[in-house]
């Protein structure tokens, strides 16, 4: 059958199928179950009552339990196991871990997310704060928030393909086609460089496609934060003398300290799970291997289910104290 | 405050120059692949893309007509050649300077007369035409080879799109992975939607208990990485027999979307006037009716903004794709796939990576000026309160 074809039926299927069940669950439960008539009708409707959340939850209970609570502890046991021939399990404890700790590759993932870590969040919180603040008072300035915003559309495969363009390097004795290259001999560089292959500082030109693709995403939530400053706290300022940094810096930036704590670790989750641009950028050669590329290599390519499963654990495990962080938050703010 | 700051000329130049070069810092990469995609690969490689919009300059080798075809006797045992350099090609340009061998290149003017020593000589027009005289030595054999300085204008063409998309004997054409990734897309969009709108009604509107836990429970899920989630429920769907494929890969796209459509959906819920649902209440309207005819409608602009985030992520997947979805024919590729294997296969082909690359890029790039309203909104919602 046609996938285009196979997709609309499917359509049909899954939405006639979501509102099909939606509408007949809450009829079954109205007029078959418990019937609002008759003498129990005041009992009745308040059963009904205290079912219709579950009816209304239950798919997207199922989806998330299914999709994104099972997996967890299924991956947890997963990384405490050995794939045995003829799809048997052997218990092997800490092992996967243990053997994944040894191995070069997975101490140089380590060390580049670290540094992933480090950078990404900070220089795509801090272009998107510059660009808010420069853009905030321009007549053009929806315009260069337009462009500033729009690689959030673009795919991070897409993304790499635009950049290895950007790092192209060619002979020297023929015209450079990546502006890299062209920039750096017009400025005094002596030869061509593959900018991919210079072990660590390749990490960064990889990054700087994240940092490229995040600073919109900054720059958009902190410049509402800044437009929601209190004027008077700046012109108070002003008028005790303030210059526009000290006026940036001690003003505006405290008042929007919560905001930025959010746009850095919503970055750093993202930073942590990247895996498109080094997969298609260099595939963790020259030293630019990841954590999420070191999994997919160790589950797809060496078919070695426990270290795969034992670094998808590590993965987690970095983004705990985010997630704590997060619940605890959001159970302040709704008290 | 934008009085006192803002009027300084220096100031307001400082200000402009510094957004004008962050905008064209932001611009330029994608501007490079987009203008490398109107080009011949024969372009690409010799001059970069910034040059593209200038006549660009280049040295060609042509030769004048065979002598032994073309000689004219002059008489007294001289030959002569005569014709257009040009004959037989498309050339739109301007002849600046021209040369015989590798030593003399562009050491003659259009025009000029080179004498090439014991009476040989080439003149060259601007137009093209040339006259090769000499004895009946010189003009024989082979004929005179011509090294032309020439300015071509700015050249594009739209060959690369129709090659990668329309041309049927292009076995690595983007035609198929487009209609795939379409396919993907549009059921994991719209079905997490429905299911997550519900959800979120009940979260927002209904009292029960525990709903404190499970909202504090769909915050926690929402940072968890989706890469714990592949080996598990790859054995899952090959257990119960799914395999790889659409269906699996839109359950898959449905369960990671969720958390967020339900956060945001929920945060926009709670936002809406309590008094609306209540007097609906008091005139008899179920909480079915209150949800279909009040908050559906009321909560357009966040389904909007979490069907174009959807939409994005689905359309930019490609983990998720290679996982659940592409099995070893390849039947299914979706189109970050296809651009991933022609980065390996076609890593020097820029014509065709930048015409792949834009195909893919296109259709986000316009969904996200189309709409970059509601996706602000959304981004709002979701991270700021």
């Amino acid at each position: 059958m046609n996938p285009a074809l196979q997709g609309l039926i499917t359509i049909i299927i899954g939405v006639g199928g979501c509102v099909g069940y939606f509408y007949g669950a809450n009829l079954f439960l109205d007029k078959v179950l418990f019937k609002a008539e008759g003498p129990n009708a005041g009992r009745n409707i308040n059963r009904a009552n205290m079912i219709r959340p579950w009816v209304f939850l239950m798919p997207a209970l199922l989806a998330l339990g299914l999709y994104l609570a099972y997996p967890v502890f299924a991956t947890l046991r997963l990384s405490f196991l050995e794939r045995l021939p003829g799809n048997e399990y052997a218990f092997v404890g800490f092992e996967n871990y243990s053997k994944m700790f040894a191995e070069p590759k997975f101490i140089e993932a380590m060390r580049n997310n670290v540094l992933w870590l480090v950078v990404v969040p900070a220089a795509a919180t801090a272009f998107g704060l510059l660009a808010a603040q420069l853009t905030d008072r321009l007549k053009w300035g929806n315009i260069a928030k337009s462009i500033v915003f729009m690689p959030m559309a673009i795919s991070f495969v897409g993304a790499a393909v635009i950049f290895k363009l950007v790092y192209e390097a060619r002979p020297e004795d023929v015209a450079q086609i990546g502006i890299l290259n062209h920039l750096y001999l017009t400025f005094g560089g002596d030869a061509p460089v593959q900018w991919l292959q210079v072990p660590f500082w390749n990490n960064f030109f990889l990054m700087a496609v994240l940092i490229w693709i995040q600073t919109g995403f900054a720059m958009v939530i902190l410049s509402a934060a800044l437009r929601g400053i209190p004027e008077e706290t700046i012109e108070a300022a002003v008028i005790d003398g303030a210059n526009p940094f000290q006026i940036f810096f001690k003003i505006k930036v405290p008042q929007i300290m919560s905001t930025i704590v959010v746009v850095w670790t919503t970055i750093t989750i993202a930073t942590l799970k990247v895996f498109d641009i080094v997969f298609a950028m260099t595939n963790g050669q020259w030293e630019t291997q990841v954590l999420a590329n070191y999994m997919y290599d160790k589950l797809f390519r060496a078919n070695d289910w426990g270290m795969g499963s034992a670094s998808a654990m590590i993965i987690m495990l970095m983004v705990t104290p985010i997630l704590v962080w997060n619940v605890y938050n959001a159970r302040k703010e709704m008290q | 405050m934008d009085a006192i700051a803002g009027r300084k000329p220096a100031v307001v130049w400082a200000l402009n120059i510094s957004v004008v070069a962050l905008v064209v810092l932001w611009l330029f990469p994608t501007l490079g692949l987009l203008v490398s995609s109107f080009r011949t690969g024969d372009q690409i490689t010799a001059s970069g893309w910034w040059s593209s919009f200038l006549p660009a300059e280049q040295t060609i080798q042509l030769r004048v007509a065979d002598p032994d075809e073309a000689r004219v006797d002059l008489g007294n045992g001289r030959f002569m050649v005569e014709g257009n350099i040009f004959d037989g090609r498309d050339f739109e340009g301007e002849l600046r300077s021209w040369g015989t061998t590798t030593r003399n290149l562009g050491a003659f003017q259009p025009g000029d007369v080179n004498d090439m020593g014991d009476g040989e000589t080439l003149t060259l027009q601007a137009d093209g035409a040339y006259v090769w005289e000499g004895n009946d030595e010189q003009i024989s054999g082979r004929a005179q080879r011509v090294f032309l300085d020439v300015t071509t204008p700015p050249d594009f063409t739209l060959d690369n799109y129709s090659f990668v998309l329309f041309d049927e004997d292009n076995s690595e054409g983007m035609a198929k992975a487009f209609m795939n990734t379409l396919t993907v897309v549009i059921p994991a969009t719209i079905i997490p939607i429905l299911i997550a709108a519900f959800a979120a009604y009940a979260l927002a509107w209904m009292d029960f208990p525990g709903r404190a836990l499970l909202i504090a429970i769909i915050v926690g899920l929402l940072v968890v990485p989706l890469q714990l989630a592949l080996i598990p429920l790859l054995s899952l769907h090959n257990a119960i027999g799914l395999g790889k494929g659409y269906l699996g890969t839109w359950l898959a796209h449905t369960g990671f979307g969720l958390p967020l459509a339900i956060y945001l959906l929920r945060n926009y819920m709670v936002g809406l006037p309590r008094d609306i649902i209540e007097n609906a209440k008091v005139d008899g309207a179920t909480d079915f009716q209150i949800f279909t005819k009040i908050i559906l409608p009321l909560s357009f602009p966040a389904l909007a903004s979490f069907a174009i985030f959807q939409f994005l992520w689905t359309w930019n997947d490609l983990l998720v794709a290679l996982v659940f979805l592409i099995d070893a024919t390849g039947e299914t590729t979706v189109m970050t796939k296809q651009i991933v294997e022609l980065l390996g296969t076609r890593g020097g082909d820029w014509e065709i990576l930048a015409t792949s690359a834009f195909v893919s890029i296109a259709v986000p790039l316009a969904v996200f000026f189309a709409m970059q309203k509601y996706l602000v909104r959304g981004l709002l919602a979701g991270s700021v309160k």
